[in-house]
């Protein structure tokens, strides 16, 4: 199979209904992308598909095979940081930061739609990610700090 | 790794210590300073020697002037990483980025009983301190000695000695070739918290970036060459009991290896949705045995209670109640609630003849190393457990389930291992914070002074038992259960539990003798940190101010963990249905380290707390649980999140505790009254509003 992966072509051997998340991490060893719940509902796994955020976990590899993929390991360009994880670096919002990959691409996608939310917006969108440490307050300043950027 | 298993192998004498380490300057703490002094007074000669368990830690500054700073706890979230190597940097007087912080690994850690209990920064931190400043001390008389001069006009700046007359000495190059090895000096002068410069500042968490670009490797990310996937066949409830297990078709899947060991079966494959595959395909055949539901679970509680443990008990509360005109008797009851730590049990295992790595995510990681000592019956010097900084613990991480299970799978497989829990197994075989129902009494003076106080809780453990208002007549037991299903510690343990029942009963009585609730508490409070937090949030909340249509407001306050912490609530409800409006939260730990992490800390746990008083509970039908996936059981999202202020009370002047706790203990009983106060209704019962927040 055929895959590409942050501007990468990769060719592997796995079944199709392989989740797209378990391929990233056990075939990839691409494992920024985490596991937090397997059903859809944390966003920890949230990878870009052709730009728009998707579950990898609930992602069959078999679907995406002619997408563009981007992961967290995709996002810095040239050694430089993306704008968003600048802005998360300097807030500095997280505990544990198991949930940092996943906050991260969601609000990438989220600022590639709309560039600039309001904070109901911010809310709206992110309501699919957990930070089980629960930075929410923090998290929503790296957000609108990445506006800025 | 073999040099650093010797390290502890028999205590360490200094000899071995500089063969190990390198060369270079060090200052050890030992769990008993006492006896460090006695021993280094006796003499430099090899029979100077430290058991491994009195080793509490150590900074070792080696020759490049790079100091390496050894502790056994760890960071699951807590962000100790970064407030330890604050001090350390400031008492040594060098930048963040020279200290390396070795934590939670047993070759090359001293021994820790483990991270929880808020004790990191209460015990840890100061210790430290103490090290790093005598440390400071120690290359200061070096500087003294090299120059031939007195201490006195030297002073430690920024990794060098210098001299008042201008002149100055790198760290590494004092450390050049030298073999130092010093207890702590306990009379050592610290940086007194008003000249602090790295302390107490805001520090970004360290290795901040490896965070947001995904390159951290927690434990469910590593991988060694030749590592295969374990997964593990569970029981189909509490209680139940393998009969037979035909694995043949689950054996037939190519690249499937099949462990059995009795009633432990596991499945080893190339990766985890093949193992997973294989594990569908065993056809066990359980007994399984009468099991309590959630329906009966309070009754249980109150029917299995063992002999009551008294934890306090003086004056006659029967005396007092027999008198009294105001008695308000009441019963609470709190449900299981689970961690749900985002990244779930998950551990790697490596054996090399008879040696064992295992790389897991645990608070405890030399009680792991205990648990595979016993299992496998190999002498604890062959197994060393690394705890890479884990997705958080909230206190729920304190065994090696993974860690023993992968261990097993990779000596039957003579390959390594790695076992990552899903999220249903971390649902249905974790432990959970224990149920429990609590029965209170207690009497009320015209005068509004609480006159006796009795309290007993069934399960939910003993802390946070002890009432920190004064009450002359007090009778307080906790009656322990055998839990029918596991439990275990949780953030800040039975403190949630026993504050609720407090604050709530507090606040009822207040109403009781129509008394506002924050006089009342005034009245019966001496405490004057507790005082001081408790105004602190009544005045940013504005406690008086005109309530809307439809809101309410509440109030609880409670001393756990070393911390003191006072929260009010409005809460607004409409429809039936509750909305939290604001939380304003006043919190003292003492002297404060890292202002940014320590108001993140007491966020993360109100709103944690958020969740166990709204909405959070474990759902059980005969021993199998029914809510198993973050779908049906619901823990704080973005917008569950209200408006929040934060009041940080600093005081330099009583030394740092931890954070972690004790902020989770008040928010559910001043949402409780907050409600109350809209509505009339008293709810018992956490979570209060479980069914989509209808009251
Ligand atoms: S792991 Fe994919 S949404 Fe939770
Ligand atoms: S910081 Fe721990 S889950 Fe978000």
């Amino acid at each position: 199979m055929q895959l590409h992966v942050n501007g990468k072509e990769y060719s592997i051997e796995v079944s199709g209904n392989t989740t797209l998340l378990t391929t990233l991490r056990e075939h990839l060893d691409l494992t920024g992308s985490k596991y937090g719940c397997g059903e859809g509902v944390c966003g920890a796994c949230t990878v870009l598909i052709n730009g728009v955020p998707v579950r990898s976990c609930i992602t069959p590899v078999g679907s995406v095979q002619n997408k563009e993929i981007t992961t967290i390991e995709g996002l810095e360009q040239n050694g430089k940081l993306h704008p968003v994880q600048e802005a998360f670096l300097e807030v500095d919002p997280f505990q544990c930061a198991y949930c940092a990959s996943g906050m991260v691409m969601s609000s990438v996608a989220l600022l590639n739609r709309n560039p600039s939310p309001s904070k109901q917006e911010i809310m709206d969108a992110m309501q699919s990610n957990i930070c089980r440490c629960c930075t929410y307050p923090d998290l929503v300043e790296a957000i609108v700090k990445s506006i800025k950027k | 790794m073999e040099k650093e298993h010797e390290l502890f192998e028999t205590g360490l004498t200094r000899r071995r210590f500089f063969h190990l380490m390198g060369s270079g300057v060090a200052v050890v703490l030992t769990a008993s300073d006492l006896f460090a002094l006695t021993i280094f007074n006796a003499g430099d000669k090899e029979n100077n020697i430290y058991a491994d368990d009195e080793i509490a830690a150590w900074i070792h500054i080696n020759p490049n002037g790079i100091i390496t700073v050894y502790t056994g706890k760890v960071e699951v979230g807590q962000n100790i990483r970064t407030s330890l190597s604050q001090v350390v940097a400031e008492e040594l007087r060098v930048s963040l980025n020279t200290i390396e912080m070795i934590m939670g690994d047993t070759s090359l850690t001293p021994y820790d009983r483990g991270t929880y209990g808020s004790l990191t920064t209460p015990n840890m931190s100061p210790q430290l301190r103490k090290a790093a400043a005598s440390l400071r001390e120690t290359l200061i008389e070096m500087a003294a000695a090299f120059w031939k001069t007195s201490t006195s006009s030297l002073k430690a700046r920024d990794g060098k000695v210098i001299h008042s007359n201008g002149k100055s000495i790198t760290y590494s190059e004092l450390t050049k070739g030298k073999k130092i090895l010093k207890p702590v000096n306990d009379k050592v002068t610290l940086t007194s918290p008003d000249q602090w410069k790295v302390a107490g500042q805001s520090i970004p968490k360290i290795n901040g970036r490896d965070f947001i670009t995904g390159k951290h490797m927690y434990t469910s990310d590593l991988k060694v060459p030749g590592m295969l996937y374990g997964k593990i066949m569970r029981a189909p409830s509490y209680g139940a009991t393998l009969i037979s297990a035909d694995t043949s078709k689950a054996k037939s899947i190519a690249g499937i290896t099949v462990v059995e060991e009795k009633d432990f079966i596991g499945v080893i494959g190339p990766d985890s949705q093949t193992a997973e595959t294989a594990l569908w395909e065993i056809n066990a055949q359980w007994k399984t045995t009468p099991q309590p539901s959630n329906n009966t679970i309070f009754s249980y509680l109150k029917e299995n209670a063992q002999a009551a443990r008294s934890e306090s008990n003086f004056g006659s509360v029967e005396k007092i109640f027999n008198e009294s005109k105001d008695v308000l008797t009441q019963t609470f009851f709190i449900d299981y609630i689970a961690h749900v730590p985002l990244e779930p049990r998950a551990a790697l295992a490596q054996w090399e003849g008879n040696n064992l790595t295992v790389w897991t995510g645990t608070q405890r990681p030399f009680a792991v190393q205990e648990q595979l000592e016993q299992l496998f019956g190999i002498p604890k010097n062959n197994i060393r457990v690394i705890m890479p900084d884990t997705g958080s613990g909230y206190g729920g991480k304190h065994t090696g389930d993974a860690a023993l299970e992968a261990a097993r799978l990779a000596k039957a497989a003579g390959k390594p291992v790695k076992v990552v829990w899903t999220r249903e197994e971390e649902f249905k075989w974790a432990y959970f914070r224990p149920a429990g129902v609590i029965e209170v009494k207690s009497a009320v003076n015209n005068e509004g002074i609480i006159t006796a106080w009795e309290f007993h809780n069934y399960n939910s453990g003993p802390a946070g038992l002890r009432i920190p208002y004064e009450v002359e007549n007090q009778k307080i037991e906790f009656h322990p259960v055998e839990s029918p299903l596991r439990q275990g510690s949780y953030r800040a343990l039975a403190g949630v539990a026993n504050v609720f029942a407090r604050e709530c009963q507090i606040n009822d009585l207040a109403n009781l003798r129509k008394i506002d609730p924050v006089t009342f508490r005034l009245k019966n409070l001496k405490d004057d940190r507790l005082k001081n937090v408790l105004e602190a949030t009544v005045q940013a909340f504005g406690w008086s101010k005109v309530k809307p249509k439809d809101r309410g407001y509440g109030i609880a306050c409670a001393y756990e963990k070393g911390g003191y912490i006072a929260t009010a609530v409005e809460v607004e409800v409409s429809a039936g249905e509750v909305k939290i409006v604001s939380i304003v939260a006043a919190f003292e730990c003492g002297k404060i380290i890292n202002p940014r992490h320590l108001k993140s800390q007491v966020v993360g746990c109100l709103l944690q707390g958020l969740g166990g008083a709204m909405f959070e509970a474990i759902e059980f039908k005969d021993g199998k649980i029914i809510n198993p996936s973050m779908a049906n059981y619901r823990v704080p999202r973005f917008k569950d999140v209200p408006a929040i202020d934060i009041v940080l009370l600093d005081r330099p002047d009583i030394a740092s505790t931890g954070a972690g706790e004790a902020p989770i203990v008040t928010i559910a009983p001043a949402i409780r009254q907050a409600i109350f106060d809209a509505t009339n209704k008293k709810l018992n019962q956490l979570p209060l509003v479980p069914n989509g927040l209808k009251v």
